[in-house]
């Protein structure tokens, strides 16, 4: 199958990129939402953002993906020990997918064939230690947001249902992209998601020029064209590497932990989750940047994504509540 | 015979360029009622490559993306998956695509964006509201109208792609790209896949006429094609930086002296399209912003419905989202009992075979809302609060006709209360706004806030919402309450905009005693019906609105 548009051909969108080398550096952070306008470059960046991903190491034919022999489920009958690497799963969870395919379900091949009762892992087993990917987010069915809501509450996906009784975990980092014009998403999924972004035609006149030549060189040129952008692929995926070993290494401060309740307070966010992405966030931006520890700089580089989506809704602001956040972080750090 | 209408010409281009490149260019919206012409013109999509299949707006996804087949699978005792529409077929045409949901589009925009398909979208909206989901019209290059062509203004489709270049041999010079960006952007496209598109449908052309580099013949016609029907305003010169100030450099970059050592001169696409443009293009997009209400006939979506009326049932399939209807499935399968109980191999007592299975289906419609918006500031009571309370009853009598549920807020002093969450007890209605005392400031603004909260939070539970809003429309408190009237002004005013955005149909009923032109401008806002209430009497009033919430 022909690779996806690589990410670092993308043009311009630099918040956009950002975000996803974030969450790839710590996926802790809880994944990203990006809403825009059509033609954005929305799905094109989230599926590149595959081969930016370091492997994991898991037991091989495992259906979770588990690390050791231990963490392998019982129904799942592997026999082997031996561990394999596995590029990391990023899941694309169709907006047409049966609660069927998402939690999983009986095999009916087994059931029908062999007279067993055995378990089919859905989606969400495969997504496990890797990324759940919803493309229209905003359109997904009410009934499977509930059910994702759930299990990324608790990182264990519970199936019962008929006749079986199956638990076993599903971590993974949700991403979503969605137009805003075809309807507004949940505030209780929007909450699930560490970094929300809102991205917009580039107005850039060379910037618009350059999207066109580079994706009809992609449409043309394939071959040559990724073996070019490839590389530069690997150069960020090292750097995410290296980040994920410094990550460890940066303290947080008494003074950063301020400036992160005080923004907060400011933006008057709901709950603490805001000050707790925006720390992780801040870290990691800090650590790609090969940084010792936390600056202002780096809070307010992040501020906006990680803080954008929890600000209760002011109906008359227009600005957007990006800017809204900007001013705010303006206002506390002056 | 007279020369082919231009629309028909270009429409016919757009079908030889699209089988040139089907997969590029994504695909053609047509918008044509059914009848000769559209016959005509589909009668040559046998050029597009097959398999083709057609898709209508209530596909399921068991049919577009194939999944177990329950009744094979029983029946041979394997796992027989059933193949869905997209796997194999190359060519999408959606009939009835005004239809399409939200939902529809946005699979099949994932289904273009694989780029191994090409949709035909055929679209039969009488009016300009009823039509395709901009996601999806976006992901295709062409978009013909041919509701204007007379079938004697048509020709045959003629076909000659025996010799064609191919695509990765036509060279695109550097200054193509630029060219077509900026010619874009001046007429207000903003999305990148239009010029997308209009690189592939220029090759297309080139190809179609053997050129290895693209010249400016295949750059007008491409952008005739692909960029005309995307327009939203017309370029100007001395307005085009104005209106989008990032876009300055746009008049550096190219000064009239340039454009010498350019050969593909930017003002012959300009004018090219320019040329195109229908004169009362401002007025149609005035019409295409305005709220999709229920335009597209389907009502709202109706989730946890509980007025849903059972229908007969039907013949169909048990693919997750329907549920049986045992009794009728039972009498559909009973007279033929004793046949296949003689054919049978095993002796069992009930025979039902999968034709057999009849579906339960409801008429969904879901359930509406007034929300009552009434002012009982000073002012108002000084005027006619009694006969606004009049016009209320009135309307709750054709409410309670109709079984709609109500809800009633009211603005005075510093603030509004929600009287009355949704209800449809009209008894407790009525006795709130009898109860409904007047006096103080007029706080329009938070009036609106109040009803439009409520709006949505009804709206989440699957109800249409109708704000009925009765002022004098003399707003003099603003939303933080202070006592202004020019804050309080616009702060109506932004929140009417934010009602009209939110797609919430409303309906302004001025009780002052004389109409007031304030009142007037803050309906336009909400993109409401406004009516003054001295010119209405009780019966004009109860017409009024109802045609206003029939659409």
């Amino acid at each position: 199958m022909k690779q996806p548009f690589p990410f670092s051909a993308i043009v311009g969108q630099d918040e956009m990129k950002q975000a996803m080398i974030l969450t790839a550096i710590d996926p802790s952070i809880g994944g990203v939402l990006v809403f825009g306008d059509r033609g954005t470059g929305k799905s094109t960046a989230v599926r590149a953002l595959a081969a930016l991903l370091p492997p994991i190491q898991a037991v091989e034919g495992c259906p979770i993906n588990a690390a050791t022999f231990a963490d392998c489920p019982d129904w799942a009958g592997i026999e082997t020990d031996k561990i394999v690497t596995r590029p990391t799963p990023v899941i694309d969870l169709p907006l047409g997918a049966t609660e069927d395919r998402v939690v999983g379900a009986l095999d009916i091949e087994k059931a029908l064939t062999r007279g067993q009762k055995a378990f089919e892992a859905g989606l969400l087993a495969r997504a496990n230690r890797g990324y759940l990917y919803i493309d229209e987010v905003n359109l997904l069915e009410d009934h499977i947001v509930d059910l994702l809501l759930d299990v990324a509450q608790s990182g264990e996906n519970v199936v019962e249902r008929e006749g079986l009784s199956i638990r076993h975990p599903a971590r993974f980092v949700l991403v979503g992209s969605g137009n805003p014009e075809e309807g507004e998403l949940r505030p209780q999924l929007l909450d699930r998601f560490g970094l929300s972004l809102e991205v917009a035609s580039p107005t850039d006149i060379d910037e618009r020029i350059e999207v066109i030549k580079r994706r009809d060189a992609f449409e043309r040129d394939y071959q040559g064209f990724m073996s070019h952008w490839r590389a530069e692929d690997a150069k960020i995926r090292d750097q995410i590497v290296s980040a994920q070993a410094k990550i460890a290494h940066i303290p947080t401060t008494e003074a950063t932990l301020r400036d992160c309740a005080e923004l907060c307070v400011a933006l008057g966010s709901d709950g603490l989750r805001g000050e707790l992405t925006l720390l992780r966030t801040a870290r990691a931006w800090a650590a790609y940047h090969g940084a010792g520890e936390i600056t202002r700089d780096h809070l307010r580089a992040v501020a906006p994504m990680a803080l954008r989506h929890r600000l209760r809704r002011d109906p008359l602001d227009e600005a957007g509540s990006g800017a809204r956040v900007g001013r705010v972080v303006a206002e506390t750090f002056a | 015979m007279a020369a082919p209408h231009p629309i028909w010409s270009r429409a016919e281009l757009a079908l030889t360029l699209l089988a040139i490149n089907p997969e590029g260019l994504g695909g053609l919206w047509l918008r044509a009622r059914s009848g000769p012409v559209r016959d005509r013109f589909l009668s040559s999509l046998d050029a597009l490559p097959a398999p083709v299949r057609k898709l209508h707006p209530r596909i399921t996804d068991d049919q577009l993306f194939g999944g177990v087949d329950i009744a094979a699978t029983l029946s041979s005792g394997r796992v027989v998956q059933e193949q869905g529409l997209l796997s194999g077929s190359k060519t999408l045409i959606l009939t009835m695509a005004e239809r399409c949901e939200a939902g529809l589009s946005a699979r099949l925009a994932q289904t273009l964006d694989c780029r191994k398909h090409c949709l035909i979208a055929l679209d039969e909206g009488a009016d300009p509201d009823e039509t395709l989901p901009p996601a999806l019209s976006d992901r295709m290059a062409f978009h013909i109208d041919l509701n204007d062509v007379a079938l004697g203004q048509t020709g045959p489709i003629a076909f000659n792609l025996a010799k064609q270049i191919d695509n990765a041999d036509i060279a695109t010079p550097d200054e193509v790209f630029s060219h077509l960006t900026k010619t874009a952007l001046s007429f207000g496209i903003s999305s990148l896949r239009a010029v997308q598109h209009t690189l592939e449908a220029a090759k297309a052309h080139a190809a179609l006429f053997q050129r290895k580099t693209l010249d400016i013949a295949d750059l007008q016609a491409a952008c005739e094609l692909v960029l005309v029907p995307r327009a939203v305003q017309f370029p100007d010169a001395d307005d085009a930086p104005a209106e989008t100030p990032p876009n300055d450099r746009q008049s550096d970059d190219c000064p009239r002296g340039d454009s010498e050592q350019m050969d593909l001169p930017e003002e012959i696409l300009l004018e090219a399209v320019q040329a195109l443009l229908p004169p009362d293009l401002l007025a149609q997009i005035a019409r295409q912003k305005a709220p999709r209400s229920s335009g597209n006939g389907s009502g709202d979506v109706s989730k946890g419905n509980r007025r849903g009326r059972p229908l007969p049932p039907q013949a169909g399939r048990l693919d997750g989202t329907t549920k049986i209807d045992l009794v009728s499935t039972l009498r559909a399968a009973a007279p033929w009992q004793p046949m296949r109980r003689m054919v049978s191999p095993r002796g069992q007592a009930l025979h039902i075979r999968p034709a057999d299975i009849r579906v339960k289906r409801f008429e969904e419609q879901s359930d509406r809302l007034l929300i009552f918006t009434v002012d009982a500031s000073g002012s108002a009571a000084m005027s006619r609060l009694n006969e606004a309370k009049g016009a209320v009853e009135l309307l709750l009598a054709e409410a309670y006709a109709r079984r709609d549920h109500v809800a009633l807020v009211a603005f005075r002093g510093t603030g509004a209360d929600v009287l009355l969450q949704p209800t449809r007890s009209l008894v407790q209605t009525k006795r709130q706004l009898a109860q409904l005392p007047g006096g103080g400031g007029t706080p329009l603004a938070a009036g609106l806030q109040s009803a439009m909260g409520l709006a949505k939070t009804s709206k989440s539970r699957g109800m249409t919402p109708t704000i009925a809003l009765l002022t004098d429309g003399r707003a003099n408190i603003a939303l933080d309450g202070s006592a202004a009237r020019v804050p309080a002004g616009t702060d109506a005013e932004k929140m009417a905009d934010t009602i009209a955005a939110q797609n919430i149909a409303s309906v302004v009923i001025d009780v002052s005693k004389r109409p007031h032109r304030a009142l007037e401008s803050l309906a336009g806002h909400m993109r409401a019906p406004y009516m003054p209430l001295p010119r209405a009497d009780a019966r004009s009033l109860s017409t009024a609105l109802s045609a206003a919430l029939a659409d």
